[in-house]
């Protein structure tokens, strides 16, 4: 087991992601990743933040195989992704890419959708169901029938994600998930992320939104220069303690977090948990004294 | 001053406007953000105020776009691209795609504005130290992460020094820090003339950095004010449009009996 083992980790079976000793270093010499550690128990919510160019999107690339290691290993349910193929690893890891982009390829909102299941030997009445579902989900089931690039850039981010949510793979892995989101946008997709982890899937987003960490995730990973330099809860992750390593990656906390500290009311690191502290301490008062 | 009147404009191939009615004006060193649900028609505005629609990518407008006073309709677009910069939702395709390093990159816009050497290194200096990617100055355009690429697309516009500038999600990709340091660059750009439009999702960078901010719902501006008296506006929830994180938390705190006030200072 190693050092970086994260709250709630069950101690069940295996890991859904174990990376040992991940280094990458890129053809052109730059080193994205150091030397990273990372146990990803089933069915947690993991945010993984950290500044621009710190080795986070390279990290994710290398969970569905689009990346191999240049040192160390990733393992997946068990098993060195080294020995698994690309299309066994779509099986188990879906990949939601931060520039949509570069994930679209299809004629229509459907067959964009369809491809992935239909890949993975589903057909008639299963396939359909999986594509109404995702579809559902991101709120695209009027779309159906639209050309992806008709949509706008936040349609068709949301579009990739109901392509990754269709293959039903085990583990969900979303690159930036709300960039470009509007408020109901980002309201979807939080209960996607939700509704994912009810099902027992894992699911690893990056995301400098910290709000959307602090309120989704259980875990958060902080990256720094290719390797993880904080691994908590969000809670911890945003005390006060860990603010100086929060700046030094270009974060901030949230402003409950923020709000919170200065008040004096320990780590509360979402608006929820800043009002309950601040009604608890009210309570607490003796009557006539606020 | 940048100025758009009676602005109705519908996409090539369509039957129907994608903005209607559009009035919005952009004063010398004034910042003005645009917000508004997805789809709502803020990109058209800002392909709109750019020139670019109808001068580049075709279809029919109505009404007028004015700068410094002159009329732009007819205008050949290198006549427009040295009177207002624009910085595209997706900065990969703002990438020039012929320069070998992030320092080429963002020294081609003075260059292409004909500006000696000694005036275009300078700039560019400038401009990536601005943004803090002195760093990134060797590296190939093409290999940078989403967020780096963002700002050197930000670091391009900059250093053309332009009088007026379209930005549409400027820091969609950016980490809290490099979202505060293009603020700064926009504030530092304002301050020198320079008029800025910028359509964000992040109401919390808006809130401090704009005098001005427009709603955009169903292809028109709903609600234009001062940044303080549109953020506290209840219907902004309704417009798809997520309050600063301050005014929803200072809500959550009065739903609750709690003095807001005292709590957010």
């Amino acid at each position: 087991m190693s050092a970086t083992d994260g709250p709630g980790h069950a101690g069940g079976p295996n890991p859904a992601i174990e990376l040992v000793g991940l280094g990458y270093v890129y053809p052109d010499g730059t080193r994205a990743l150091g030397s990273v550690d990372l146990a990803v128990p089933v069915g947690q919510r993991l945010a993984i933040v950290g500044q621009n160019g710190s080795g986070k999107s390279t990290l994710v690339r290398h969970l569905d195989g689009l990346l191999r290691p240049t040192e160390g290993r990733v393992v997946v349910d068990g098993e060195d992704a080294a020995g698994l193929k690309v299309a066994e690893l779509a099986a188990r890891v879906g990949l939601v890419f931060q520039d949509p982009d570069k994930q679209i390829f299809a004629g229509s909102v459907r067959a964009e959708v369809s491809f992935g299941p239909r890949n993975l030997g589903r057909t008639g009445a299963a396939l359909a169901a999986a594509v109404d579902g995702a579809l559902a989900a991101v709120g695209l089931t009027e779309q159906a029938s639209a050309n992806p690039y008709d949509l706008g850039y936040s349609r068709r981010k949301l579009l990739t994600l109901a392509s990754i949510l269709a293959m039903g793979t085990p583990i969900v892995v979303l690159d930036e998930p709300t960039t470009g989101q509007d408020a109901r946008g980002i309201v979807r997709i939080q209960a996607v992320v939700a509704d994912l982890a009810a099902a027992g899937r894992t699911v690893i987003a990056v995301s400098h939104d910290m709000r959307f960490v602090a309120e989704s995730f259980e875990r958060v990973v902080v990256m720094r220069m290719g390797r993880i330099s904080l691994d908590g809860t969000p809670a911890a992750v945003f005390a006060e303690s860990s603010w100086p390593e929060l700046t030094a990656t270009n974060l901030e906390p949230p402003l409950a977090a923020r709000v919170g500290a200065r008040l004096g009311l320990g780590p509360t690191p979402t608006d929820v948990a800043l009002i309950e502290a601040i009604a608890a301490r009210i309570n607490r008062l003796p009557p006539g004294s606020s | 001053m940048l100025e758009l009147r009676g602005v109705t404009y519908r996409y090539a191939g369509y039957a129907r406007p994608a903005i209607h009615d559009v009035d919005l004006r952009l004063a010398d060193g004034e910042i003005v953000g645009l917000v508004g649900a997805n789809e709502a028609g803020k990109s058209t505005i800002c392909l709109v105020a750019s020139g670019l629609a109808p001068a580049s990518i075709g279809g029919a407008l109505t009404g007028t776009l004015t700068i410094d006073g002159e009329a732009m309709a007819g205008r050949p677009t290198h006549e427009l691209a040295e009177r207002v910069a624009i910085g595209f939702q997706n900065s990969a395709t703002q990438l020039s795609g012929v320069a070998r390093t992030v320092f080429e990159e963002v020294a081609l816009g003075p260059m292409n504005l004909g500006l000696e050497v000694a005036e275009t290194l300078e700039r560019t200096h400038a401009a990536l130290r601005t943004l803090r990617i002195e760093n990134l100055a060797e590296r190939a355009p093409h290999r940078l992460s989403g967020g780096q690429g963002q700002l050197v697309a930000i670091a391009s516009l900059i250093a053309m020094r332009p009088r007026h500038i379209i930005l549409d999600e400027p820091t969609a990709q950016l980490d809290p820090e490099g979202t505060r340091l293009v603020g700064e660059a926009l504030r530092a750009l304002a301050e020198t003339g320079t008029a800025l439009l910028i359509v964000e999702h992040k109401t919390d960078l808006l809130d401090g950095l704009c005098g001005r901010v427009a709603v955009v719902d169903d292809g028109t501006i709903v609600l234009e004010g001062a940044a303080a008296y549109v953020f506290e506006d209840p219907r902004l929830e309704g417009w798809g449009v997520e309050a600063p994180s301050r005014v929803r938390l200072g809500r959550a705190l009065a739903a609750r009996g709690l003095d807001s006030t005292a709590v957010l200072e």
